[in-house]
């Protein structure tokens, strides 16, 4: 783990959000700092993604505060999570297949030079960025399907970068791709976490998580259920808070080291 | 196809990357694949893009070709100049719309109401110019904003209420030619002033043989200094460029055919203005769409939508100006269809016609799935579905084998267009 500040980038309180009739998410609480990866995890439906969503802006919460660097801030669009710094790279890429990797990098944030775009500069740029994030595509110039998925998952997180993020959210990404692939993913993850940024990951591989994260922070029926420290937890206590044996020894054992648990 | 080369930053000769293979490939960009040298590099690179669904405009022109071929040897009159430049005034009307057809189908969507939206353009100037005595600029202007607000209310209608824009236009189609019968009034027909603006559009030939002439020039000229210094820009700052062995071989090709049409052109009655003001829109059009950030985002929608909205795109803005566009381009191509028999009449963008304008847009090589083509698709369509008009017309067939040779050509269209994108998808390229 790389210096870890004494302020949260990001910092949830008690953050609740309900769809109808549905609880979604209650009084949650999460914290991330800069340089540090924190694992979201927790079973379908646990409310991960809503979660992520009160976060980026999609979805405004109905109670609770979002403190950003201290202070508290109100998120109510997308746009607003962006002009704050955080990046999120949604399960569905949404990058555009007939684009070439340097379009879709750029995508609604092209470089003019006397207004019309400016390819060269574009390009460079990308090349540097993909560089630096040690990257290996086969060419900047060809369409995004032509790329592999692990290649436009790698994509998808560089373009998150370009704004230079404080907090990049990355829902699932290694959900669909292969060995190789997903420890290409991995490799970049831990890159972005050395370059100071902080880091959201969600993911259903404890693999994944055990791999990357520096701690867990569990979800368990829209409600915290444990954050642990990745090096000094076993999986099976990981598997156990997300199942929600909540009274078992491992979840005593948690609560007590942790005193973070509600329920 | 094993030479796959790059050029190094300053401008040196392109060298092997001294490096391993895996890290070449980071650095080979695809459009620099350098041929073997000779024919055999040229065969092997078509082979490969053949493989690959990536042949772009070939099917087409090799299509054209042989449609050419056919009719020269059925009848001596097909390939004159005579006929060539009356093909070309011809093409300008339908290949106009058919412009406007490339932008909304970049989108991936359709826009059945262009044929009747020009109808009105013709009709809207006939009755403002001939019937109220308007000043015929003024009228002129009218008639193509009339376009653009049917146009742009379509793309309200499909854009923020969300109506299919197959339905939207499909109602448009019916209720703009009502719009045009209503205006033009019971005697159905209204005569353009002959020596008007608008008759000149396709009357008027630069007689000089030396428009025809400079133009090629020009365009050759303007092509190679774009592209050479495109590539100073791009060895500059590092990233692959062309080749200039290329960049000659496109420059001389494009000459052969600019020169090739002015003497056509000067062997008849000169350099049809119509042609000049569509070849003006094609450049604009072309560079709009592959230049411009607003470009962008219309290939972005054709890609993905959500992607797009996500990227911050103003997607109803898009969708809303597409369509504007579509509708501008139905009413100077309507101006256009007018100017050519010189009058405003009840059947002006009705039957066929519709059919003729789509066809050719997707014959030309733009994909009916959204996100790939160019407005110079639209270009070589309108060639293809003119030639056979006026083929068969000089055959003395009737319309009725007319509609089934055309229909034909398209339904072959539309086939190679999905084959293609299948092919493009396991090649990786859709």
């Amino acid at each position: 783990m790389v210096h870890v500040s004494a302020t949260p980038v990001l910092a949830l309180r008690g953050v609740s959000k309900r769809f109808g009739a549905v609880q979604a998410l209650t009084d949650v609480e999460l914290e991330v700092h800069a340089g540090e990866v924190v694992a979201l995890v927790g079973d379908n439906g646990a409310g991960k993604s809503t979660l992520v969503k009160t976060i980026a802006g999609v979805h405004p919460i109905d109670e609770g505060s979002i403190e950003w660097d201290g202070e508290s801030v109100q998120i109510s669009r997308p746009h607003d999570a962006q002009n704050l710094g955080i990046a999120t790279v949604y399960q569905d890429l949404a990058l555009c297949d007939n684009i070439d990797v340097v379009g879709n990098l750029y995508l609604g944030r092209e470089l003019r030079r006397r207004g019309v775009l400016d390819e060269v500069e574009m390009e460079r740029r990308s090349r540097e960025l993909l560089d630096t994030l040690s990257i290996r595509i086969p060419s900047v110039r060809i369409p995004i399907a032509s790329l592999s998925g692990g290649q436009r998952q790698v994509v998808a997180i560089a373009r998150s970068m370009l704004g230079e993020p404080k907090l990049v959210i990355l829902d699932e990404p290694t959900a669909a791709l292969g060995v190789e692939q997903t420890a290409q993913v991995l490799d970049l993850v831990e890159r972005l976490r050395e370059r100071g940024h902080a880091v959201i990951l969600i993911s259903h591989n404890m693999a994944d998580v055990k791999a990357v994260a520096d701690k867990v922070a569990v979800l368990r029926l829209g409600r915290n259920n444990g954050v642990f420290e990745v090096k000094s937890t076993s999986q099976e206590e990981i598997i156990s808070a997300i199942t929600g044996a909540t009274d078992n020894a491992v979840t005593r054992r948690a609560a007590r080291t942790n005193g973070e648990i509600k329920k | 196809m094993s030479t796959e080369k790059t050029s190094t930053p300053t401008g040196d000769h392109a060298v092997e990357n001294p490096e391993a293979a895996a890290a070449a490939v980071t650095v080979v960009d695809p459009r620099l694949l350098v041929r073997e040298q000779g024919l055999a590099g040229y065969w092997n690179e078509f082979k490969r893009k053949m493989k690959a669904g990536d042949l772009g405009s070939i099917p087409v022109v090799v299509g054209l070709l042989i449609i050419w071929a056919i009719f020269t040897s059925l009848n001596s009159n097909f390939l004159t100049a005579g006929n060539f430049s009356d093909m070309s005034v011809a093409m300008v009307g339908t290949g106009m719309i058919a412009v406007g057809i490339v932008f909304v189908l970049l989108l991936g969507e359709i826009d059945l109401s262009v044929g009747s939206v020009s109808g009105v353009a013709g009709a809207a100037f006939a009755v403002m110019n001939v019937t109220h005595g308007m000043n015929e600029i003024l009228a002129l202007v009218l008639a193509i904003l009339t376009g653009t607000v049917a146009g742009a209310v379509h793309g309200f209608i499909f854009a923020r209420i969300g109506v299919p824009a197959f339905a939207v236009t499909l109602a448009g189609l019916l209720f703009w030619q009502g719009f045009m019968l209503q205006i033009l009034g019971s005697n159905g027909t209204i005569n353009l002033d002959s020596e008007g603006i608008v008759v000149k559009l396709t009357s008027y030939y630069f007689s000089d043989v030396a428009a025809a002439y400079g133009l090629a020039v020009v365009a050759t000229v303007g092509y190679f200094l774009l592209a050479f210094f495109d590539n100073r820009r791009r060895e500059a700052a590092g990233v692959p460029s062309r080749p200039l062995n290329e960049i000659i071989v496109r420059t001389v090709l494009l000459a052969i055919l600019a020169f090739a049409a002015a003497i056509v052109f000067n062997q008849y009655k000169g350099l049809p203005l119509a042609v000049v003001i569509f070849l003006v829109f094609l450049v604009f059009t072309d560079f709009v769409l592959r230049r411009t950030a607003y470009g962008r985002k219309v290939f972005a929608l054709g890609g993905s939508v959500e992607a797009s909205r996500r990227a911050g795109i103003n997607v109803e803005m898009v969708r809303i100006s597409v369509f504007a566009i579509a509708g501008t381009f139905a009413a100077i191509g309507g101006l256009f269809v007018a100017s050519k028999i010189a009058s405003a009449n009840q059947g002006a963008g009705t039957g066929e016609f519709l059919m003729n304008v789509i066809a050719a847009a997707v014959i030309g090589g733009t994909s009916l799935f959204g996100g790939r083509g160019r407005t110079w698709d639209a270009l070589l369509g309108v060639m293809v579905i003119i030639s056979i008009t006026y083929g068969l017309a000089l055959e003395g067939i009737a319309s009725p084998v007319q509609y089934m040779i055309t229909g034909g050509v398209l339904l072959a269209t539309v086939v190679i267009d999905a084959v293609t994108r299948k092919t493009q998808k396991t090649a990786g390229r859709a």
